[in-house]
């Protein structure tokens, strides 16, 4: 009887309350996502999962919006928080923080291939001058109808007018890789696996690009050719009307024009699923880099709901990203009611998955302090200095990695794909997790662990509360306090050894590398 | 007229992907009987020097020999090596010496991408290394279930121009980390410092206990992936495989004819690592980017390679495993004949991708020849030019990997083992 009590017990508060917060969510929504997705799920004979709990809200926001986890403070603040409103207030907080602008430059570089060095070859100084570009972008929240005008129609040198290095961070001059680069970064689609003529319409439109060397070591001058004689013509893709384009005018301005026109459902389409699948962990088109002509949503009243507000915010991509995080959608829990794969492709749960290598990197630091620093570009031309402090999450240079964020999947930059970015688990990152130097150092020596001991030395749940918050973000409950109480006890090492090891085993656990 | 002419059209043509169909020598019917199991690749990071080692030119005087200006006899006839490797000249039966690779290429990065994926870099894609080929045809559910990586680099990692490429991080090497002279060699997440293996258990059931969130969803695709590999790393962290990284365990004399310096006892660690069955081994030797005061660092570096490599093909012999272990010597380049004696050199070698030496033996490629002849200063290539995709793909013939065969990924790109252009051949007289 004794038993049959102790079993119950765990099972219920294995859960609830910890990752739950034991309501339903989708069904009493009148969110306009919210209602698509259930009925996208209802269709499929699936039921929504419950509403995720606060503690796992806060280091999930955290975790998509900034790359990072929040400090200790933050997240008891957070959670002694009682007001109604809390959720929404926190998205609003954290878009406007410079994390989250760091962490969206991250996101965006990686498709825009901005890295020094082979085969991308935009050198030290077109990395700095577009990466600062696009970070500034993000911070002032620049439309993205304009941040892609601004990038398709640069010109001038690669120092002084930063995204012309947009076309050169496409390796090859010719109008057809322009076109192909130009179309999956902004409507997702590979040109050599579409019909012929789609990639046939594209292309004139960069044909009178013009690339110059100057003086200085490593600009480049990027122009439309001004000694073009003839006319052009040309057609707009996917049967769009003919345009003509005389001598002296830029034959890209009608190709723009057209892009981020309501003519052209790709454009704002492929940010939505990029934007969604950053955030939802899976796309509404499940292909990221590759959509076809016969592709089809997921789900297309949730595309359609994205796509009239996205368009209507006036592009406005911090809306679209506070519109899905204030969704009940996205504050699912993570745990699926049954048929985990057909719910997660339906969006009826929050997908999980690992944390990116950067932000891994990043959350080891701040948890345990220090910096993991060793950033190296293997080519130092010129050198690149990285300061010890500075993030791995705004490291702007593709070229500049380390063994830890290789190891982590960090993508080389190479073609823009979002699937360059590994998040596959592999025994050679659990064996570096569970025992390398680094990361036993990294807590053997952890003057914020040593001192929360130090602090709270009559007082071991004190001392499990704060490991439990600063590598979780949340408290432990009553079964893990049990659990981690017996360990002083039974491991036979001293207090501040035996934290250590219950510290090691929550960085290993599931729930700190991966968000949920 | 030799078999291994080339054009530079057949080149281009090779390197442009798929457009080009593959001329293969017989390979397919030598690919259906693997000689070899293993490979023992002894990276020279840097690009050694052709005529201080394997291919030296006595004649040629002063200027391009410096100190190092003496040539020996081997236990070949006919076949003489620089006299800074006396060891090596008693091992020469074992091995074949190629006086004739060449690419032309003196960066190194291109250099050694072009070494060790046997391609010139084409934009937008970057192909996997030799030693993740291999992993992909020979390790993990191709014959090779143990459980140590089936791709170990001892120690430091190559970096991003010798590795996993575009078949993603599953091929990736291994690299140890730490030192195997020194003594524990600290394996990098196997053998960590202060842990003791009760520790590790009793972390270990900790572990299992408050990974709460692991088992509330544990019925989730991703983490029966995570479980596996957690189980993959914890087999090589408990247990008796990391005794294989144990070298205390050999005999003092052994270890010493193998040199207690981290190149020797790295050979040493390679052949413990070969004997236990993995299909490829890196030993990243750096230091031979010797621009400046290059005959300094010889002085010191050549007898350490002298002991380091004849042991190891003595060793792999005795043990009767050099029959089925390659043993490849070489680096992205050689290095420029002609010392340059004037500053900011003063005595140094430039990058030299013209012409450089390469050796290999065992696991089927002969002992004892000499492959292609340089000309009177080592500047240039006088007979068989062989180019680098020609030995690779030599090597996976021997391995029983065809070189035409198609490398499944995830990018859904459409690439062949190792194209080789027309008038290209493996090298058959060595095999």
């Amino acid at each position: 009887m004794r038993l049959f009590v102790f079993i119950v017990l765990f099972v219920s508060s294995s859960f609830a309350g910890l990752y739950e917060s034991g309501s339903a969510c989708l069904s009493d929504s009148d969110n306009p996502i919210d209602r698509a997705v259930l009925s996208g799920l209802k269709a499929n004979g699936l039921k929504p999962s419950e509403k995720c709990s606060d503690s796992v809200f806060l280091r999930r926001i955290y975790l998509d919006l900034t790359g990072t986890t929040p400090h200790l403070w933050q997240a008891r603040d957070f959670l002694n928080d009682k007001s109604g409103d809390k959720r929404r207030k926190l998205v609003n907080k954290l878009l406007g923080s410079p994390e989250y602008a760091d962490y969206w430059s991250m996101k965006l570089c990686d498709t825009l291939r901005v890295k020094a060095e082979f085969p991308v070859n935009l050198w030290p100084n077109g990395v700095q001058a577009y990466y600062k570009w696009v970070h500034s972008s993000v911070v002032n929240n620049k439309p993205y109808d304009k941040f892609a005008e601004d990038i398709l129609l640069s010109s001038g040198s690669n120092f002084r007018s930063p995204p012309v290095n947009f076309y050169r961070a496409i390796q090859g001059n010719e109008p057809q890789t322009i076109a192909s680069a130009a179309a999956l970064t902004f409507m997702g689609i590979r040109l050599e696996n579409w019909p012929e003529k789609t990639a046939e319409c594209i292309t004139p439109f960069f044909s009178r690009l013009c690339y110059k060397g100057t003086k200085e070591w490593k600009e480049q001058i990027i122009y439309n050719d001004p000694a073009a004689e003839t006319n052009l013509t040309a057609s707009l893709p996917f049967g769009g009307r003919e345009v003509t384009i005389e001598a002296g005018e830029d034959p890209r301005k009608p190709f723009v024009s057209w892009l981020i026109s309501e003519d052209n459902d790709y454009f704002a389409e492929n940010m939505i699923n990029r934007v969604w699948y950053w955030l939802m962990g899976s796309g509404i088109y499940t292909e990221l880099d590759d959509r076809r002509p016969q592709s089809t949503p997921v789900n297309p009243r949730l595309m359609s709901c994205l796509k009239k507000e996205f368009v209507s915010s006036g592009w406005d991509v911090a809306h679209l990203i506070k519109f899905i995080a204030s969704s009940q959608t996205y504050q699912q829990s993570s745990i699926p009611d049954k048929k985990p794969a057909e719910t997660l492709k339906h969006f009826g749960c929050y997908k999980v998955r690992r944390v990116e290598a950067e932000v891994l990197s990043d959350i080891l630091d701040k948890t345990f302090g220090g910096s993991s620093g060793n950033y190296i570009s293997r080519i130092p031309e010129p050198f690149t200095f990285f300061p010890a402090y500075k993030t791995a999450v705004s490291i702007q240079d593709g070229s500049i990695t380390s063994p830890f964020l290789a190891l982590f999947g960090k993508p080389s930059r190479d073609t823009g794909f979002l699937a360059e970015r590994n998040s596959e688990p592999s025994a050679a990152q659990s064996r570096y997790l569970l025992n390398s130097n680094y990361i036993n150092n990294k807590i053997s020596r952890s003057w914020k662990l040593k001192k929360l001991v130090r602090d709270n030395r009559k007082n071991r749940k004190r001392i499990l509360s704060g490991i439990y918050l600063s590598i979780l973000s949340r408290a432990p409950s009553e079964s893990e306090t049990k659990k981690a109480l017996g360990y002083y006890r039974s491991s036979g090492l001293n207090l501040l050894n035996a934290s250590q090891d219950i510290a090691w085993a929550l960085t290993n656990s599931r729930e700190f590398s991966y968000k949920h | 007229m030799s078999r291994f002419e080339f054009t530079r059209r057949d080149l281009i043509k090779a390197g442009a992907a798929g457009l080009a169909a593959p001329h293969l020598l017989n390979s397919q019917a030598l690919a259906s009987k693997p000689k070899a199991k293993s490979v023992i690749q002894i990276w020279m990071w840097g690009g050694p020097s052709q005529i201080d080692t394997f291919d030296p030119k006595p004649q040629a005087g002063q200027d391009y020999c410096g100190p190092l200006d003496k040539a020996i006899d081997t236990n070949v006839d006919g076949i003489r090596i620089n006299a800074a490797l006396p060891k090596l000249a008693k091992q020469a039966d074992k091995y074949s010496i190629i006086r004739s690779m060449t690419h032309g290429t003196n960066a190194h990065e291109t250099a050694s991408y072009l070494v060790q994926t046997g391609r010139q870099p084409t934009p937008g894609i970057v192909h996997p290394c030799a030693g993740a080929v291999v992993s992909l045809f020979k390790g993990r559910g191709k014959g090779y279930e143990k459980k140590l990586p089936p791709y170990i680099v001892l120690t430091e990692p190559q970096g991003r121009f010798s590795e996993c490429g575009f078949l993603g991080l599953d091929y990736k090497p291994f690299a140890t980390g730490g030192d195997p002279a020194k003594d524990p060699f600290e394996v990098s997440g196997i053998i960590a410092k202060g842990i003791s293996e009760k520790r590790q258990q009793s972390r270990r059931q900790l572990l299992g206990r408050l990974d709460t969130f692991g088992k509330a969803a544990s019925n989730l695709d991703i983490f029966k992936l995570a479980q596996n590999a957690r189980q993959e790393a914890y087999d090589m962290i408990l247990g008796d495989t990391k005794n294989i990284f144990d070298l205390s365990t050999e005999k003092r004399e052994i270890r010493q004819m193998y040199g207690m310096n981290t190149f020797g006892q790295s050979c040493l660690m390679a052949r413990r690592l070969a004997e236990y069955g993995v299909p490829y081994i890196t030993i990243n030797y750096k230091g031979w980017d010797t621009h400046k005061r290059h005959f300094e660092t010889m002085k010191q570096k050549l007898p350490e390679l002298d002991a380091g490599l004849s042991t190891l093909f003595a060793d792999l012999s005795d043990r009767g495993l050099l029959d089925s272990t390659i043993v490849w010597w070489g680096g992205e380049f050689g290095r420029g004949p002609k010392v340059q004696w004037q500053a900011p050199w003063n005595g140094g070698r430039s990058h030299h991708g013209k012409c450089f030496s390469v050796v290999v033996g065992g696991g089927g490629f002969q002992g004892g020849k000499v492959v292609g002849k340089s000309d009177k200063k080592a500047v240039a290539v006088e007979e068989n030019p062989v180019r680098p995709q020609q030995l690779l793909a030599s090597m996976y013939t021997l391995l029983g990997i065809d070189p035409s065969a198609k490398m499944p990924n995830n990018r859904g790109l459409d690439e062949i083992v190792m194209p080789l252009a027309k008038g290209e051949g493996i090298l058959k007289e060595i095999m």
